[in-house]
């Protein structure tokens, strides 16, 4: 598979994008720190013993240079079979409700630059006749809850738009997965206090690439999210009113 | 003990202001946990990025998070396998600089310092710098074995070995006593590159130091089967189990049983490399099994000057102190590395578990004192327990790691809970 990957460098993508180069994918990688991907790229090509992963930047906060980074993507891989989001913004509800800046970013990164970054790769992928177009969003979208009111909204918009995707374009190809991780260890929730069922980023990259494979529109992992979201969904508002999480 | 890690993939950034490095923490005592009035270590374990192979010369450079087990499960494969390999693979490289750690086949290749090449550093000033036996050679000699405490290692460059193939061939042996067990492990140490023994060590009289004692090589490619061995499941200890379970009489029975199993006398097999190098990897939490107050590691190294006899001394005042220990493992030690404080040096390497009790302080400090009177010493790694007058009579070389390290911290700014406790570091 041919894959251009925005967030490969830390956390369940690095996770992802090692399983990806260890069966023999193509990778191309994207991002903001440029000797950041050379490293990463370099860390794929060793573990995978074979072939030679490029790299370019791209920033989701710059959407001018997203056009001309999946340009070098599918210069340099000959082609385009996936495309694969993991990169974003996370922060807590208490640092954004003070600093307007600050929820612009995230809300911009999150959500605005992103459905931008997916619409260059959607039309990519589309002109070659197809592909699959795996993007993290979040448990957070689920429900509105206080400690991640900004975040899950701009979660529950790119779910929402991921899943308007699927309808209008996976008779034409396009495969869309959703991806909603729950509580994983990474350095993006470094400084949480881990919930009951926190997952670990090498397994819950296994059960996503299972997904891709598949061409699943939606993923929860570790997969027992998708119970535990079926509840939160289901509490009434008087409950979600009064507990923290 | 309160204190608690930060985690990065950014290593340079982690280590701006920490004190300590941590890697996955497995060392048994308190070298890895940060001294009292800073109770932050920095771990290393998410900066894990392989950073270059040359499978020509098996150079390999990494960042110090990258685990042994990773390591090896990319690189056996291809041929591949660290030089040298501590008891677990749940270690990070820098963990292996730090602890300067050896492996069944320190007799015939030393120390996996002896396989480090370079090393990228924070020092306590902040700077980041390389060194190697060529470049700050005293920097590079204090910090192989020294326990992270003359700066942050972040990356390491080190070389692998190649093996004809990824399975190991094993002999084991059953022996009666400790004295067989001594030149067995001589005699086996010249005809097999890995070595090392089990023993009973609640035997008592002549069958003190009974036990089974391995041997292992790479199998060449006509002895190994087809394919690659495929990492296992492991089956883990779910909760910690009440503390009675690991006491005498379970541990006598369990020794008993286990040496008696092996049958006949002398066994042959090709195995997975991970049950050969990392038996107790196959069981997760083991430690769970100890109880609620837990476990201390106890090893040693008794000098070849202290004769064929220590080992036996030293057992002998552990049966008659009652030291139940269901883990005790002897080894023969090779030369000593380059490292100015690690651990080995030629002689016997006996490590125990002793499940903590309230006479555990006094066991350690009389094994201790029989280990001083020996010339030998103890591996901090595993040390939790150990005094620091007597430590400073087990290390000669103290004085000399010790003006390298104030050389390079002046204030003393790094250090752990164990430089607190034994080297007299500012809490």
């Amino acid at each position: 598979m041919k894959v251009a990957f925005l967030g490969a460098t830390r956390g369940i993508g690095r996770s992802l994008s090692r399983l990806m180069a260890a069966r023999g994918d193509d990778l191309f990688l994207l991002g903001r720190d440029v000797d950041d991907l050379e490293r990463s790229a370099r860390d794929l090509e060793a573990r995978a013993g074979r072939g030679s992963v490029g790299a370019a930047h791209c920033d989701l906060e710059k959407p001018g240079g997203f056009a001309s980074a999946l340009d070098a993507a599918e210069a340099r891989l000959g082609g385009l079979e996936a495309v694969v989001v993991t990169a974003g913004d996370f922060a807590l509800q208490p640092d954004l409700e003070q600093d307007v800046e600050r929820t612009r970013r995230l809300l911009d990164v999150d959500f605005t630059n992103t459905v931008i970054f997916c619409e260059h790769a959607r039309r990519r992928l589309l002109a070659r006749g197809g592909g699959t177009l795996a993007v993290f969003s979040s448990v957070a979208g689920e429900r509105g809850r206080k400690p991640v009111i900004l975040y899950g909204a701009a979660k529950a918009g790119l779910s929402r738009y991921l899943e308007g995707l699927d309808h209008k374009f996976r008779a034409q190809g396009l495969r869309t997965v959703c991806v909603k991780p729950g509580f994983v260890k990474t350095s993006m929730t470094e400084g949480l206090r881990p919930p009951p069922f926190a997952g670990e980023p090498d397994s819950v990259a296994r059960v996503v690439l299972r997904a891709i494979d598949r061409g699943q529109p939606v993923v929860y992992a570790p997969p027992i999210w998708r119970w535990i979201m079926l509840v939160i969904r289901l509490l009434p508002r008087s409950v979600m009113r009064r507990v923290q999480f | 003990m309160a204190g608690r890690e930060v985690r990065s993939e950014d290593l340079e950034a982690l280590t701006r202001d920490a004190v300590l490095c941590r890697g996955l923490g497995r060392s048994y005592g308190d070298s890895s946990l940060p001294p009292p009035s800073h109770p932050v270590v920095a771990a290393t374990p998410l900066a894990d990025r392989i950073l270059s192979f040359d499978a020509a010369s098996g150079t390999l450079r990494a960042e110090a998070g990258l685990s042994l087990r990773a390591l090896n499960r990319s690189f056996l494969p291809r041929g591949f396998y660290a030089p040298v390999t501590p008891g677990t693979q749940m270690i990070t490289l820098g963990g292996m600089v730090a602890a300067d750690v050896h492996g069944k086949n320190h007799h015939r290749d030393g120390c996996f310092g002896a396989h480090v090449r370079r090393l990228r550093m924070r020092v306590a000033d902040g700077r980041i710098l390389e060194c190697s036996p060529a470049q700050e050679p005293d920097l590079f000699r204090a910090t192989i074995g020294g326990m992270g405490l003359t700066g942050h290692i972040l990356e390491v460059e080190c070389r692998l070995v190649r093996v004809p193939s990824p399975w190991v061939l094993t002999e084991t042996e059953r022996i009666h006593d400790i004295d067989r067990f001594i030149e067995g492990l001589k005699e086996a140490g010249s005809r097999w590159p890995h070595t090392m023994g089990w023993i009973d060590c609640l035997s008592r009289g002549s069958l003190m130091g009974r036990g089974i004692l391995m041997k292992g090589r790479w199998a060449e490619p006509p002895e190994a089967p087809r394919g690659v061995p495929v990492p296992r499941r492991r089956p883990s200890v779910p909760f910690v189990l009440p503390g009675w379970v690991v006491n005498r009489w379970t541990v006598r029975a369990f020794n008993a049983a286990y040496y008696r199993s092996h049958v006949p006398h002398v066994r042959r097999a090709v195995v997975h490399p991970e049950s050969f190098f990392y038996p107790l990897d196959a069981i997760g939490h083991w430690n769970r099994m100890y109880g609620p107050r837990g476990f201390t590691q106890y090893q040693c190294v008794l000098p070849e000057s202290a004769g064929r006899g220590a080992a036996r001394r030293f057992l002998e005042l552990l049966t008659r102190r009652g030291g139940a220990s269901m883990l005790c493992v002897i080894k023969d030690c090779g030369p000593e590395g380059i490292g100015l404080l690690s651990f080995p040096k030629p002689g016997i390497s006996i490590a125990l578990d002793i499940p903590i009790h309230d006479g555990t302080q006094s066991l350690v400090d009389a094994l201790n004192e029989l280990v001083i009177a020996e010339g030998g010493r103890v591996y901090l790694a595993k040390d939790q327990l150990t005094r620091p007058e007597h430590f400073r009579a087990m290390e000669p070389r103290l004085a000399a790691w010790t003006c390298i390290r104030r050389k390079w911290d002046p204030d003393g700014r790094l250090r752990s809970a164990q430089s607190v406790r034994l080297l007299g570091d500012r809490a």
